[in-house]
């Protein structure tokens, strides 16, 4: 039962991983604006100059 | 404006079986082509504006704007405007983010932004000039933010392209920008994060303890333990914090507020779980306290709604330019407003706003003060006069000279008034009422349990059930009630096209027992117009009227269009507009003239409620067009709604001339005052609070801003929620007007559901205590008991204020 010490060690490094990922995120501004990236992605590539 | 001349083509214009005028939309922007149309690659345009938007984008290839949505423009207004401004350093560098030798960084808040295709178009902004580096849009806020190679485009060269395309940046004297900067709480979305993490860990840690621990397993009790209480850390000092230092600050100002017993709740599930855990005589409340945290936290979250399309601290400001044209020694150089001293002869073209008061010294002055009053209307000025500051100039450039400082204006004095500087004085909620009976209750159960135990001689059990008793009386469930239940109420308002700035907005709203309306704008509507002609006219004259009307954009011309009713139109020739005079051309070779000069040869501005304008035919006096503002619909039956709860009076900074009118639908009409200042106003306001009411006032223009910030509930009543509207404490669409009565009676149902969800709240507490003056409250009943209650009460609130919503028929 002793390999539980290294597991909970595991689990609450990689969480903490996951904690400091959201924190990047958000200093990042990632949830300042909702709403834009969503409508954005909908646009097609740029066509190559046609004409 | 371009005067155009011209064969007007009769091919796009199709006629319907009930031969009722129709024709194309115009392929920019979605306004009926009415007049001559303007086409372009087989497509129609309603004016020239329009058209050319579409020449520079066809020219560029960047068509697909036209492709994501239909008719993506909004209507070109055509005014010429005057960025010189912004060459100059000390401008530029007030304006821009951020800028070094190459690059310049600026943030735009432009109000056009409304769809997808502008998104595009904005950040596809280097396609048109290569001294764009990028673009980025944010959709909520209307803002767009720009780097560019000053060297190769310089910052007006940037607006002026921007207002090409239809995309006029807002500059003013505000930076409404800068101001709606971290407006998103960064550091409570961390805290939640930190919270939520600790919680989940806590959890599951705790979850041998809750099953109990065999013999084999009680190695692990200990390191659980200790884990457990290093997860409280930051969930205590760091996510707890702000509960600590608002309760500090409130219990300074000697009042008790909802933070104190929170804090204390904190204060008191870390201390004893640290103690239980360093004397290993228990597994703690860890998971209670991380639970509690990040609920609260949660709640705090939800209160915070924020709508990023309204502003509602706007005064005078972000509405007046940053600069001005001043004339100095026969030339003109541009000056920041703050720098106008008394004397300075300004220039002020077409369409600009009159920054101070000042006297008109040359040109014909044509003030449109609907900013300030909420009169549509453009009020003559004569040469001499004093022109008030905020008006918009329309028609001819004049001169004139400042006579005071912009501070010291008529109208932007009232910001230099006591109430705009006292600061927000925070009204009590009934949550901080409540705080303090149930914190004095609560210590007092818990002394008297501890007391007991004490006489009994057992001072272990005595800590437990002292601790106890302050762990399970939480008022936690109070502070998620409230920002549930009234963040769900400006859901529903929201919905309504009631906006209200926040959720402590709805409390006040219950509260209010008399409202003061405003007229014009307020229960006014410009958009609902009588127009009538009176004078006799026959059809063909009619016909004649309409068909030079259908070569101006102008808004009053657009009337007599709809008033003509014609089918076919009569080409016009040699027409002339002059801005804020009128229109004249040869029609059917008649001279037709429409403008709004009387026979008599004299401007015609008698009566402020309503705009004349007059027509002649061949030289011959025909008659004379009259718009009136209208009444909003359904006043009468909202004034009559009203006056059966609500003590209402009536403001007006008109002359009386409706007075009889009014006095028809208006249930008190010794309660209607004429001829206010916008001082008067406020002080009108004030004699009301000093009776003890508690005022609500609905207005519009900037010349209510003073009494809507005296009010308790100041409400900004428009058409458009872009628009300008003064600082205030809601902002209500003029739609939603009739709904008035329906707002207030869901807020105090807001209010009711409130108090309920307490009452429950309290009986479940009843159960805990019972359990906590025993001092046999386990971990296990205080972590099951708190989430119950949570989700009992968020059900009720969310369900109760859907019902009322539905009674109140605002679903």
């Amino acid at each position: 039962m002793n390999i539980l010490y290294f597991l909970i060690a595991c689990s609450i490094f990689l969480a903490l991983i996951f904690l400091a990922a959201f924190f990047w995120a958000v200093k990042d501004g990632q949830n300042d604006d909702m709403q834009t990236p969503a409508m954005r992605m909908l646009f097609d590539d740029d066509k190559p100059e046609d004409s | 404006m371009k005067a155009r001349s011209g064969n007007p083509t009769f091919t796009h214009i199709k006629f319907m079986e009930n031969q009722v005028f129709t024709a194309d939309k115009c392929y920019h922007c979605g306004t009926e082509v009415a007049g001559d149309s303007y086409s372009f690659d087989e497509k129609q345009f309603c004016c020239i504006g329009c058209e050319s938007v579409y020449k520079i984008l066809s020219s560029t290839n960047m068509c697909s704007y036209y492709v994501y949505n239909d008719t993506p423009g909004q209507k070109q207004v055509h005014s010429l405007k005057h960025l010189e401004y912004l060459d100059e350093p000390a401008i530029f560098l007030k304006l821009v983010d951020y800028t070094d030798e190459k690059v310049t960084t600026v943030t735009f808040y432009i109000p056009a932004i409304h769809c997808s295709s502008c998104i595009w178009l904005l950040e596809h902004l280097h396609k048109l000039n290569q001294g764009v580096v990028y673009s980025r849009v944010d959709f909520l806020k209307k803002q767009a933010l720009i780097s560019f190679r000053h060297q190769e485009i310089s910052l007006r060269c940037l607006v002026e392209l921007m207002t090409s395309i239809g995309y006029e940046p807002l500059i003013s004297l505000q930076d409404v920008v800068k101001e709606n900067q971290h407006s998103v709480n960064r550091g409570l979305i961390q805290k939640i994060a930190v919270a939520g993490f600790c919680m989940g860990n806590v959890m599951l840690l705790s979850f041998p303890e809750y099953l109990g621990l065999s013999s084999f397993e009680q190695q692990f009790q200990s390191l659980f333990g200790w884990l457990n209480l290093a997860f409280s850390f930051p969930v205590t000092f760091y996510c707890g914090r702000e509960f600590f230092v608002s309760a500090w600050t409130g219990l300074r100002h000697k009042r008790i507020n909802l933070d104190a017993p929170l804090a204390l709740i904190i204060a008191v599930l870390f201390l004893r779980s640290s103690f239980e855990i360093i004397t290993s005589t228990g597994p703690g409340f860890t998971d209670t306290l991380t639970g509690l945290v990040f609920l609260l936290l949660c709640g705090r979250w939800v209160k915070q709604r924020a709508y990023y399309h309204l502003s509602f601290k706007r005064d005078y400001r972000s509405y007046f330019p940053v600069a001005v044209t001043v004339i100095r020694g026969g030339s003109e150089k541009t000056m920041a407003i703050e720098e106008l001293s008394i004397g300075d002869r300004i220039l002020i073209r077409n369409n600009e706003i009159i920054p101070a008061d000042a006297i008109l010294m040359k040109g014909n002055g044509l003030a449109d003060f609907s900013f300030v009053t909420g009169e549509s209307a453009p009020v003559q000025k004569v040469l001499g006069e004093i022109v008030y500051a905020g008006g918009r100039q329309v028609g001819e450039a004049i001169e004139l000279e400042v006579i005071k400082p912009v501070s010291q204006s008529y109208l932007t004095s009232l910001w230099n008034n006591d109430t705009f500087s006292a600061k927000d004085d925070e009204t009590r909620t009934f949550n901080d009422t409540i705080a303090k009976y149930f914190s004095i209750v609560t210590f007092t159960i818990a002394i008297t349990a501890a007391t007991f135990w004490l006489m009994a001689s057992d001072s272990s059990k005595a800590w437990s059930s002292f601790t106890a008793v302050l762990i399970v009386a939480c008022p936690c469930v109070l502070a998620l009630s409230t920002p549930f239940t009234l963040s769900a109420v400006l859901a529903i308002f929201d919905k309504n096209l009631f906006y209200l700035k926040s959720t402590n907005t709805v409390e006040q709203l219950a509260r209010v027992d008399t409202l003061v309306f405003d007229k014009t704008g307020t229960i006014t509507s410009p958009e609902i117009s009588q127009f009538s002609f009176s004078g006799e006219l026959n059809d063909e004259e009619r016909l004649l009227a309409a068909s030079l009307a259908r070569n101006s954009m102008h808004p009053l011309s657009r009337e007599i269009l709809k008033w003509g009713k014609a089918a076919i139109y009569y080409p016009v020739t040699e027409f002339f507009e002059i801005p804020g005079k009128g229109i004249s051309g040869i029609v059917n070779q008649k001279l037709v003239e429409i403008g709004n000069v009387s026979p008599h040869g004299k401007t015609d501005d008698l009566k402020p409620d309503s705009t004349v304008i007059h027509l002649k035919i061949n030289n011959v006096y025909k008659g004379s067009f009259r718009i009136k503002q209208g009444w909003r619909p359904g006043l009468k039956a909202l004034f009559d709604d009203l006056s059966t709860n609500f003590d209402i009076h009536l403001l007006s900074g008109d002359n009386d001339v409706e007075k009889n009118n009014l006095a028809l639908s208006f249930p008190y009409p010794d309660q209607m005052e004429f001829r206010q200042s916008p001082h008067d106003k406020m002080h009108y306001i004030k004699d009301l609070q000093s009776m003890g009411r508690n005022v609500m006032m609905l207005g519009d223009g900037l010349n209510d801003a003073g009494a809507l910030k005296q009010s308790n509930l100041g409400v900004a009543v428009t058409d458009n929620t872009n628009n300008f509207s003064p600082a205030c404490d809601a902002i209500l669409n003029g739609k939603s007007l009739s709904r008035l009565p329906a707002f207030v009676k869901q807020a105090k149902d807001g209010v009711k559901t409130i108090k309920l969800s307490f009452m429950i709240a309290a009986s479940y507490n009843l159960i805990g205590v019972y359990f906590a003056v025993q001092g046999e409250l386990s971990p296990l009943t205080a972590a099951v008991l708190m989430p119950l209650s949570t989700i009992t009460i968020l059900t009720f609130t969310s369900v109760a204020t859907r019902y009322y919503a539905i009674k109140n028929n605002l679903s």
